[in-house]
């Protein structure tokens, strides 16, 4: 019932939560093809600039898009969901995606940032294999937002 | 799960979708900023084939599963949903156009890579740096970003 009558002053925190979680999904599509483009070539002059590309995309787009979207779900939640008892499923799925999804693109982050490093010191010969691990961690973070944004917006029981 | 759960939970990921492919297409012409080299500007524009394809998702989306939550829970003739309406279409008039100036960067620059003409152009700088285009892109992002409020807010409703 609660999402159905809406309260007015939830529509700004549900507006910045919903900002957030949009560009933070964009960022991981953009560096995820980035990646996989550096995944597909052998050509230095090709990999170094697409894993570069993914590593800033993930570090200047994805991990503050993921702060908007948390802190503003957070607000959100304050407001009357985090009384309701038993807890709803759907909020419990988007927990646990968020939460779960946050050290994924920390840890893709960091694998993406040191490994374009590697590439372009060593003119692709080493860094590869961590742009790589980034790329499936980023696969799996990205296919768990698509199912926490449906779950979120059609609130199974 | 309603017919009204599914509805949402389409036209809320085709929104997603949208976004994504505003957030992608953002990052690359930032990537691209500054770049006068044929094989630099046209392996950027490589990442966009995945922007094409989620715009057309996103756009067709919203528009369809739009109208018909519109039908099936709302009135059509709502002053918000007529303003999101107005929007949608203002959007893509300003997406199409300025998707048609990139477009026309990215073939200059694939041709000029085909000839084997790698040398700084300056016809691809001034493409990139182009008032027009970006003009034209803020103005898409812009009118998306008064969507989503009126998403939200749904005034009068």
């Amino acid at each position: 019932m609660l999402a159905v009558i809406r309260p007015d002053d939830w529509n700004f925190p549900l507006l910045l939560h919903v900002l957030g979680a949009s560009i933070l999904l964009g960022a991981l599509v953009t560096a995820l093809t980035a990646q996989l483009l550096a995944w597909k070539r052998r050509d230095p002059a090709d990999v170094i600039p697409f894993a570069r590309l993914s590593y800033r995309t993930l570090l200047i787009g994805a991990i503050p898009a993921w702060f908007l979207m948390r802190i503003a779900g957070e607000w959100v939640a304050s407001k009357g969901w985090n009384d309701v008892d038993p807890a709803p499923g759907w909020l419990g799925i988007g927990y646990i995606t968020a939460e779960a999804g946050g050290l994924l693109i920390l840890i893709s982050t960091i694998l993406a940032g040191i490994g374009a490093r590697r590439l372009g010191r060593s003119n692709g010969e080493q860094g590869a294999t961590l742009v790589r691990v980034a790329t499936v961690l980023v696969v799996i973070t990205t296919l768990a937002y698509v199912v926490a944004t449906w779950a979120m917006s059609a609130k199974p029981d | 799960m309603s017919l009204y759960d599914w509805l949402l939970a389409l036209h809320v990921l085709s929104a997603f979708a949208w976004v994504s492919a505003l957030v992608l297409y953002s990052v690359i012409l930032a990537s691209a900023w500054g770049k006068s080299i044929p094989s630099d500007v046209a392996r950027m524009f490589r990442v966009t084939k995945v922007g094409d394809a989620l715009i057309g998702i996103g756009m067709i989306g919203t528009i369809v599963f739009g109208v018909w939550l519109a039908l099936d829970e709302y009135e059509i003739w709502d002053g918000w949903i007529i303003a999101a309406l107005v929007l949608w279409l203002a959007a893509a008039a300003t997406g199409s156009r300025g998707g048609k100036h990139y477009n026309g960067v990215r073939d200059r620059a694939n041709a000029l890579v085909a000839e084997g003409r790698n040398e700084p152009s300056p016809e691809l700088d001034a493409g990139l740096r182009s008032r027009r285009g970006l003009v034209l892109h803020s103005a898409t992002v812009t009118l998306t970003v008064i969507l989503l409020v009126i998403m939200i807010y749904k005034p009068g409703a």
